[in-house]
This record gives structure tokens, C-alpha cells and sequence, in this order.
């Protein structure tokens, strides 16, 4: 950003647990129910109502830990967090103040072939607010609506240190983060439903200072790009301010898509005291190394194990294991594709190439595909056996994509089979060396080119059906008797 | 002892509470008197005394995850003051 | 006899006999009620259409097992399905919640016969009832003197005969103070032995729901109906429950009761003191060994209680804030001020006092001093009990420093009032059962006799009220508060 001053970014990371239930109740934890409807009155803070906490949730949590390298706390309990809020129903999120259930982790990140390990303060558990929804804008409105439906959904709050120096390692932390998570199997990740969600604390410093310059936290940050823009307006109108001798005051910030520029948000009538203390309501936990020990054994093979399993068994390139190893469906699709075909490179580069090119077109998921991983192995084999050219299998791959069908019926169907039939082949050869007596002349006298056009003669008879290199063949023996 | 009335203010904005003038008086003394008498407690020194925040000698108490249907929204939103569109309506934030 | 001046298991046994029908007797109650209600004021909410209904089931099913077919009533603090609980304030006037606490479920799936719900201060904060936003309360023995708080209503209701029992909850001595000054026994099971869902909380590590009754029978009866496990609690646990009605024996040879010295000090009105000794000799005689024994840091219990439960409560009654339920200031303009006035509308002076003591308490830069340091004086109040009962099977002394005092008369200084609670609260800060059970008169008003027990053992708590019951006749005077 400037050759002066050094940017510090903290990521506060919210991921929603993709339990069946709420964390304290029994309500459903699904996106996208009318208002209201997936409530109770635990989650709606009604007057003697209490928490009970979803087992679950802590096997989550501690799943999450363990893919982010964290220590697993032995001890640890819920706090009250008060404040008062028309989303927030009891007035106080139970949340983990001092012993958060895990601490002291880190992931490693790679940009621009560098690798650098970012740490991880904690990771603890919480419970969702509800939704507010302004008339209006949020200065302009005269009245706000209450939709219960997110309160007491189970959050995990993952804090990295400040060890980000750019918006290009927040992405990348946040990438690698949500590819953990995906591989741990304990969230859907998607910032579009808010199961990911991230604030930023951004800071600056003159090159070579040791003490860290005065934050400001960043919300509303909807997407990677988002945040990618929100973090480099930001460090660029701190860096204005202290060149324009202002002070940097600590404060929270929101990100204004439409105008592209982070707003102070209108401060508080109060400074923040969330008088947090322990709740009271609910036991403390203990998690015995057994626990743990359980957990660990049903964490899936992380992605950069996989990665590297990819490289070696696949002799794959460290860029198409990386992509492969981006998200579990992915991986997935891969490795069931290589149950049926022995190919590890050919599968990545169909994925890497058409799948990919179709999924982005449609802006679909993986898992959303109609293409089955033995689909592709199918058509990957009717290749091999010359039944069809490379270029015909992308035609079939895209009917593949848009029907679900099988290749072997999309060529049957469409009569799309390559012609190796050498007999039937040599018929048609014959036919065509029959009706251009002058052009088998002009080879025959040395004019090789002409064989093109004989290629091409043969080629429109069987309307592109005919195997290429069996026709090149039979023509050369039929050509040179 | 008594509480400055801006503590009082301060404190009373942190509960969302709107008091008098009166009240602030009477709060500042009554809070001040309480808090006097809480100090009783510094006569003994709790120095690595563990801090009792649960009595009970219980831990790990969970339920299953497993989705139990609320209630209608209806008699959920019964005792609302004032509703729309099946939401709580509220003033404006700010 | 009339039949509301019958006990709860007089009443049972009326109804096997088949000698009375539950339209009976819950029109009994009624008319009792008719007949004293204007003086005493025990109720905030009165079902009588609800109850007979419900009776004449009971008589129609002929079954009359546990408590069916028996009226009883229930601290407004206690969510009843379908029927006002108002916490006797004004933020929850006309509250209706579509569920039941679990205490309330577990008496109706008995068949017991809910009359309505009783008075009490304003979110159980207080010690006279006269905190109630609605009406105070009067004390049967004397209707110019309260009948202890913050379950006054529960306990006047029981002492005068309108119903034969009552749940209340004791945070800080809110059962064993009234039923003190009322003459009745009272339960505050150990933490963690009923289960608190439904209870409109004042402080969560404290509450606990109890029983009123007039005899010490009809208090096992109810609690083996309302104790155990309950997985809407997470702190109801699961320790076995026995029957408590086999405590019910007369005899005690061999318990070893300690009474605490601090618990006899000046403070304690001397009239008072010397029948709670009264009645220890009386354990000695029937065989109990007593011995005196020190619970030396008693005195620190009252202050740092009056810093853990408005800590707790300043929480808890945060979520009162007019958007999902209760008042509401209609006028304001946004929603800070909305919540400002709804609360500060809606909420007495005594709940507004403990919101502002708990918020102080636990704000940055006085936590450690108040809110945490009273978390260690509360682990040290509880290491005193565990000490003494090592030893021990049961510790008594008085519940009350007074007897009931006149209505107004403690209404100035909060801190006054709060001395009221200096021999219940320590039992509330370490987790443990307490009892309080009528064991004489001074100056014409009952006094009440604590009985603290180890954690979960209510069953030596039952024992010793019982026999100290079967051997003294003090259960069996009644007030006369007068009919209109």
C-alpha cells in the first residue's frame, strides 16, 4: 500500500455449526424460514426459560479446534455478554469469556509462493442473535422489524492474531480457514447465508515499529471481495489520516458496498461494558482427552494431507492439488472418479477444465452436479477406447452436465459414437478414393497434400464420426497399393 | 459513601433505566449505603481462594441434537406489545 | 372440621374415603377465600371457574391418587399455561405464557386443582410482600403486620386456611422467612433438586422452588412430586430422589445436630433465641445429640449475597425491554428510550435498586472488587458448612432475627430490610436445604425454627421437622384472621 507504513490485520471469524437444532433449544437450525417460525420461547427469551446446551455443538467445536491446531481446553464454561438490543431476546449472549473451549492454534497460508503461518488466539462457542430489519436505511427508518429465527443458532467465534499483513493473507487466511472448516465437516461456509462471516481489525504502522497502531474493526463484510476492498480502503484512508497528521481513533467501522468506503458507525450512547460473568445456568464442561482423542479420530483427511497424497500418488502439480483440495466435494469427486479410472491427471484436468468452466457458467457447486465421478470415469474410458474424440467428449461432457445422462446413452442417442469400425471405414475410403480419381492421381505423383483432402472427404461422409487416425491409416494403405 | 450522580447515570444507562432527578438522589445514597456495607468483605483476605461461580459439582450437561418443532407463531407472538408481518415491531435504533 | 382446614393428607384421605368430593372441597376453599381474601390478600389471580371445572373431573375419573382433586395454589413467579403470572409486577401486568413452569406441569399431571396464583414482592426481591406493585399482603396472625417475603402470599394463603398448599421460591430465605412469620413450614430444597424451568428468574445460582404447607407430611407429599431431573434444566440434576414420605418417622436417636454459634448472636431478638433453644432441648430429649458449632464467616454471607443476586438479577430481568412480551412505553421515539421508560415504568423502586447494585457490581473496574470477590467469600461460606458436616447430620437455628414485623415499618433504608435474610442467605449461597417449621410464640407470633441440611439430603430435614411435629402441638394453632 505505501512503502512507508505496514498494514496489521486481525480476523474475528464468526462460522454458524451446522447442527440439526439451535445450541440451547430444540428449534431448527436451517436458513431461509419465514419470520418467526423456526422460535421458542427459550430462543425468543421468554420470562423462565433456559438453556440446555447441544452436545453436538462442543463435538463440533472441538473438531474445529483440532483442524485448526489448537489446544483443547480441559475446563472450560459459558458467560453472560449483556447488552441491550431488539435482536438480542434475553438481553445477553451467552457467550465464552475466559476459557474459551479452544486456544492457541494456527493454519498456514501460501501467497505468491510463500508460506506463512498465521495463529489463532481462540475459538470459542456462542449463541447467534436474531435479525433486525430496518424500513429504510438504518438512519432514515421510523420503525425496525424482529425476526427470532437466526437467535441461539450455534456459533463458533475463531480470533486469529494479528499476524495479516495484507488483504491478499486475509484472503488467503480466510480461504484456507473456510477449507479447514468445510474438511472438518462442522459448517456449510457459505458468507452468501452468513455461516461465514468475518470482521477485520485493521491497523497501521510505520515500518519497523513494534507497537501496534490504533484499530478499527471492520463489519459487514459479505464476501471474500468484500473484505479484500473494505481492508485496502481502509489501511489506505489510515495511512491519509496519519500522513495528514490526523489521529486514528479506535472505533468500529462499517463496509458500505455501494459506495465502497468504510463508515464510522455512528458511536454508541455508552462505551461498551459487557459486564461479562459466568452463567449460571449452565454446568461448566470438561473435555476429557477421550473426547478429544474420539474427535480426532473422526476428523477427516485435512487438505493438505490430501495434497500432498494427491502429488505423490497422482503425480499431480502442487497448483491442481491445491484446487482439488479447496473444498471436501471437490476432493471427493476426485477421489471416487479415481475408483473407476486409473488416470489421476486426465480426471484434474477434465475437473480443473470443462467441469469447472460449466459449474462457474451456472454458478453451481460441486455437489449440486449432475455429473457423477463414475459418469466421468465412463466417459474418460470411452475416450481410451477411441469410441469417441477428445473433441466429441466435450460435447457429450456438456450433455452429460445439462441431463444427468450417461455417455454411453448421449452417443448412442445421438449417434455421436466415433466410427473405428475398420471394415466400414474401408468402404467408405473406397468410395471416396473412387468419386476423386484426379486427386489420388495427384497424390500418387507426389502431391502427398492431397490426403488432406481425401481426409476431409471421408470426414463429411461419416459427419465427423470417423476415428482420425484409423482413417489416416487405412487411406495410406488403401493410397500407397 | 455515597455514588456521584454520574456513576448513577452511567450505571442507569447500562440498565436502561430512565430515572428522575429525585431518583438519581435517592439511588446515588441508597447504591452508596450497600456498597459500604459491602465492603465488609475485603475484611477477609480471599487471596487463592478459588471464586464459587457453580455450586453444584456437575458438568457436561447436554441435550441430543434433535429438532423439536416451537410453538406457533401465533401464540408466540401473543404477548407482543406490537407486531408486523409476524415480526416484533420496534422504534427506530437510533 | 371444615374442609379447608384440613392438612393436604387429611384431605387425600377424605377423598379415598370417598367422605368428600374434590367440588367439595375445592368449594370449600372458595368460600374460605370469599370469607378472608379482603382481609389477607394472598392472591393476585383467582381461577374458581378453572378449579371446579377441573374438580368435577377429578370426581368424575374417581381417581384420587397423589394429590388429585386437591386445590393448591402457586407463586406468581411460577408460569402457569394460559393463566396471568405477573412476577407482581406491573411490567408483566398482563402476561400470559402458553407454557407451564415445570413445577406447575408436574401438580397438574398429579391432578392437583390450581386455584390461582399468589402474591409476592415484585421478582421475589424483598422480605414483606409489600414490594408486590399491586397490593401488599397481611399477615394472618396480625393483618398490621406483613407476612415475610419475597412467597408472602404463598405462606398467608396456607397459614389462613385458603388452600391446604402453595409453591414459592427462596432465593435468600423468600420461603423459610414467611413461613416463619406465618406459622407453616417451608421447604427450600437443595440447589439443583427441583427444577427451575418456567420460574421467572431473580438469581439464577440462588433460586430455588419450595413447598408451604401446614404439616410436615404434606410438605414430603409435594416434594416427591415436584423434585427430580428435568432435562429443560441443565441444574436439576440427576441424583436418585427417594421417597421422602419414608422420612416421615418419629425418630431420631442418634442425629447429630449442631447449632451454629453465629446464628445465636445479638441481632436475634433474645424471645427468639431462646425458643429455637427451647426446641433444641426438646431434640435432646428425644435423643438427638446436640452440640454447638461455629460457621465462622456467617456474617460475610449477607453482603455477599447482596452482591451475587442483583448481579445475577441485573441479567436476568434485562430481557423485560417491552419488545417480545410485558408493557410497553408506546411513545417513545427510539428504541434506547423505549427500553428506558418501559423499564423504568414498568419496574418498582426495590427491583430498580438491585438492577442498578447488580450493574455496578459487575461493570469494568469493580468486578474483582465486588462481583468476584464475593464468588470467593461465597466458596469460603460454603467450605464453613462442608466442615461442620463432616460431623454432622443437621444444623438448626432460628430463620428470622424478628418475628413478623408491622407493615411500613421497614420500608425506609434497604439495608434494614435486608437483615431479615441474615440466617436464610448463607444456606442459598452454599447450595444446601433449608427448612423452617413452626416451634412457638412470642408475643402471639409464630416463630420459625431453620433447619439446614447436607446437599441433597432432604430426607434428615423431613426426619427431624416430623419428629419434632409429632412431639409439640405449635403446628396446630391457627389464626384467626376474622371473617368479614
Amino acid at each position: 500500500m505505501s512503502k512507508d507504513f505496514e498494514t496489521v490485520i486481525g480476523l474475528e471469524v464468526h462460522v454458524e455449526l451446522k447442527t440439526r437444532s439451535k445450541i440451547f433449544c430444540s428449534c431448527t437450525n436451517e436458513f431461509g424460514a419465514k419470520p418467526n417460525t423456526n422460535v421458542c420461547p427459550i430462543c425468543s427469551g421468554f420470562p423462565g426459560m433456559l438453556p440446555v446446551l447441544n452436545e453436538q455443538v462442543v463435538d463440533y467445536a472441538i473438531k474445529s479446534g483440532l483442524a485448526l491446531n489448537c489446544e483443547i481446553a480441559d475446563y472450560c464454561k459459558f458467560d453472560r455478554k449483556n447488552y441491550f438490543y431488539p435482536d438480542l431476546p434475553k438481553a445477553y449472549q451467552i457467550s465464552q469469556y475466559d476459557l474459551p473451549v479452544c486456544k492457541q492454534g494456527y493454519l498456514d497460508i501460501e501467497v505468491n509462493g510463500e508460506r506463512k503461518r498465521i495463529g489463532i488466539t481462540r475459538a470459542h462457542l456462542e449463541e447467534d442473535a436474531g435479525k433486525l430489519v430496518h424500513q429504510g436505511t438504518i438512519s432514515s427508518t421510523t420503525f425496525s422489524l424482529v425476526d427470532l429465527n437466526r437467535s441461539g443458532v450455534p456459533l463458533l467465534e475463531i480470533v486469529s492474531e494479528p499476524d495479516l499483513r495484507s488483504s491478499q493473507e486475509a484472503r488467503a487466511y480466510m480461504e484456507k480457514l473456510r477449507s479447514l472448516l468445510l474438511f472438518a465437516g462442522v459448517s456449510d461456509c457459505k458468507m452468501e447465508e452468513g455461516s461465514l462471516r468475518c470482521d477485520a481489525n485493521v491497523s497501521v504502522r510505520p515500518y519497523g515499529q513494534e507497537e501496534l497502531g490504533t484499530r478499527a474493526e471492520v463489519k459487514n463484510l459479505n464476501s471474500f471481495k468484500a473484505m479484500e476492498k473494505a481492508i485496502d480502503y481502509e489501511v489506505r484512508r489510515q495511512i491519509e489520516a496519519i500522513e495528514d497528521g490526523e489521529e486514528i481513533i479506535q472505533e468500529t467501522r462499517t463496509w458500505e458496498e455501494e459506495r465502497q468506503i468504510t463508515r464510522s458507525m455512528r458511536s454508541k450512547e455508552e462505551a461498551h461494558d459487557y459486564r461479562y460473568f459466568p452463567e449460571p445456568d449452565l454446568p461448566p464442561l470438561r473435555i476429557s482427552r477421550e473426547w478429544v482423542e474420539r474427535i480426532l479420530q473422526s476428523l477427516p483427511e485435512m487438505p493438505e494431507k490430501a495434497r500432498e497424497r494427491l502429488m505423490e500418488e497422482y503425480d499431480l502439480s502442487e497448483y491442481d492439488a491445491h484446487l482439488l483440495t479447496l473444498t471436501p466435494d471437490y476432493l471427493a469427486f476426485f477421489d471416487e472418479c479415481t475408483l473407476y479410472y486409473q488416470d489421476g491427471k486426465i480426471i484434474s484436468n477434465w475437473m480443473m477444465g470443462e467441469l469447472n468452466k460449466l459449474l462457474n457458467q451456472k454458478n453451481m457447486d460441486i455437489a449440486e452436479c449432475r455429473i457423477k465421478p463414475a459418469a466421468l470415469a465412463d466417459m474418460l474410458k470411452l475416450i481410451d477406447e477411441g469410441r469417441i474424440s477428445g473433441k466429441m467428449a466435450k460435447d457429450v461432457f456438456e450433455e452429460m452436465f445439462e441431463t444427468g445422462a450417461s455417455p454411453e446413452k448421449i452417443i448412442k442417442e445421438k449417434g455421436m459414437e466415433q466410427i473405428s469400425d475398420e471394415a466400414a471405414l474401408g468402404t467408405i475410403i473406397q468410395e471416396v478414393i473412387d468419386k476423386n480419381p484426379g486427386v489420388v492421381d495427384d497424390y500418387r505423383n507426389g502431391k502427398k497434400k492431397a490426403t488432406g483432402f481425401l481426409v476431409g472427404q471421408v470426414m463429411q461422409a461419416t459427419k465427423g464420426q470417423a476415428n482420425p487416425a484409423l482413417v489416416n491409416k487405412i487411406l495410406a494403405e488403401k493410397l500407397n497399393n | 459513601m455515597t455514588l456521584s450522580i454520574q456513576e448513577v447515570q452511567h450505571v442507569a444507562l447500562l440498565a436502561r433505566l430512565n430515572l428522575g432527578e429525585e431518583e438519581k438522589e435517592k439511588y446515588a445514597e441508597q447504591l452508596g449505603s450497600i456498597l459500604q456495607y459491602a465492603d465488609k468483605l475485603n475484611e477477609l483476605d480471599t487471596e487463592g481462594v478459588e471464586p464459587l461461580d457453580h455450586i453444584l459439582p456437575v458438568f457436561n450437561v447436554f441435550r441430543e441434537d434433535k429438532v423439536i418443532p416451537g410453538p406457533d407463531r401465533e401464540e408466540i407472538l401473543a404477548n407482543a406489545p406490537l407486531v408486523e408481518e409476524g415480526q416484533y415491531k420496534v422504534p427506530k435504533i437510533i | 372440621m371444615d374442609l379447608y382446614e384440613l392438612t393436604l393428607h387429611e384431605l387425600q384421605e377424605k377423598l379415598h374415603n370417598k367422605q368428600a368430593s374434590s367440588e367439595e372441597i375445592v368449594k370449600a376453599v372458595f368460600g374460605r377465600i370469599k370469607d378472608v381474601e379482603a382481609k389477607i390478600q394472598a392472591f393476585i389471580t383467582l381461577d374458581e371457574e378453572g378449579a371446579l371445572d377441573k374438580a368435577r373431573k377429578c370426581d368424575a375419573r374417581g381417581d384420587f391418587s397423589s394429590i388429585a382433586g386437591i386445590p393448591y395454589g402457586l407463586k406468581d413467579i411460577i408460569c402457569s399455561q394460559g393463566m396471568k403470572t405477573t412476577c407482581a409486577s406491573k411490567i408483566l401486568e398482563n402476561f400470559v405464557p402458553f407454557y407451564d413452569a415445570t413445577v406447575a406441569s408436574r401438580l397438574k399431571e398429579a391432578g392437583g386443582v390450581l386455584v390461582g396464583k399468589l402474591n409476592m414482592d415484585e421478582f421475589a426481591m424483598g422480605s414483606s410482600t409489600e414490594q408486590s406493585a399491586f397490593f401488599p399482603t397481611r399477615n394472618p396472625w396480625d393483618l398490621d403486620r406483613v407476612p415475610g417475603g419475597s412467597s408472602g402470599g404463598s405462606a398467608a394463603a396456607v397459614a389462613a386456611c385458603e388452600i391446604p398448599f402453595a409453591l414459592g421460591t427462596d432465593t435468600g430465605g423468600s420461603i423459610r422467612q414467611p413461613a416463619s412469620f406465618c406459622g407453616v413450614v417451608g421447604l427450600k430444597p437443595t440447589y439443583g433438586r427441583v427444577s427451575r424451568y418456567g420460574v421467572v428468574a431473580y438469581a439464577s445460582s440462588l433460586d430455588q422452588v419450595g413447598v408451604f404447607s401446614r404439616e410436615v407430611r404434606d410438605c414430603a407429599l409435594v416434594l416427591n412430586i415436584i423434585a427430580g431431573r428435568d432435562p429443560l434444566d441443565s441444574t436439576c440434576v440427576d441424583i436418585e430422589k427417594p421417597d421422602y414420605t419414608e422420612f416421615l418417622r418419629d425418630d431420631i436417636k442418634g442425629l447429630k445436630i449442631g447449632y451454629p454459634r453465629e446464628y445465636f448472636q445479638e441481632g436475634i431478638a433474645k424471645g427468639i433465641k431462646d425458643t429455637v433453644k427451647k426446641a433444641l432441648l426438646k431434640y435432646e430429649e428425644l435423643g438427638a445429640l446436640v452440640e454447638e458449632v461455629s460457621l465462622p464467616h456467617s456474617e460475610y454471607a449477607l453482603p455477599a449475597y447482596y452482591l451475587v443476586a442483583p448481579a445475577e438479577a441485573s441479567a436476568n430481568l434485562a430481557r423485560f425491554d417491552g419488545v417480545r412480551y410485558g408493557r410497553r412505553d408506546f411513545e417513545a421515539e427510539n428504541v434506547i428510550q423505549m427500553f428506558s421508560s418501559t423499564r423504568a415504568a414498568g419496574f418498582g423502586d426495590e427491583v430498580k435498586m438491585r438492577i442498578m447494585l447488580g450493574t455496578y457490581a459487575l461493570s469494568s473496574g469493580y468486578y474483582d472488587a465486588y462481583y468476584l470477590k464475593a464468588l470467593k467469600v461465597r466458596r469460603l461460606i460454603k467450605n464453613d458448612f462442608d466442615k461442620v458436616f463432616n460431623d454432622f447430620d443437621l444444623i438448626v437455628s432460628p430463620t428470622t432475627p424478628t418475628t413478623a414485623f408491622k407493615l411500613g415499618e421497614q420500608t425506609g433504608d434497604p439495608l434494614t430490610l435486608y437483615m431479615n435474610d441474615i440466617l436464610t442467605v448463607p444456606i442459598n449461597m452454599a447450595g444446601l436445604p433449608g427448612m423452617s417449621i413452626p416451634c412457638g410464640f412470642v408475643d402471639a407470633l409464630p416463630v420459625g425454627m431453620q433447619l439446614i441440611g447436607k446437599p441433597f439430603d432432604e430426607g434428615t430435614l423431613i426426619r427431624a421437622a416430623y419428629a419434632f411435629e409429632q412431639n409439640t402441638d405449635y403446628h396446630t394453632a391457627k389464626p384467626d384472621p376474622g371473617v368479614m
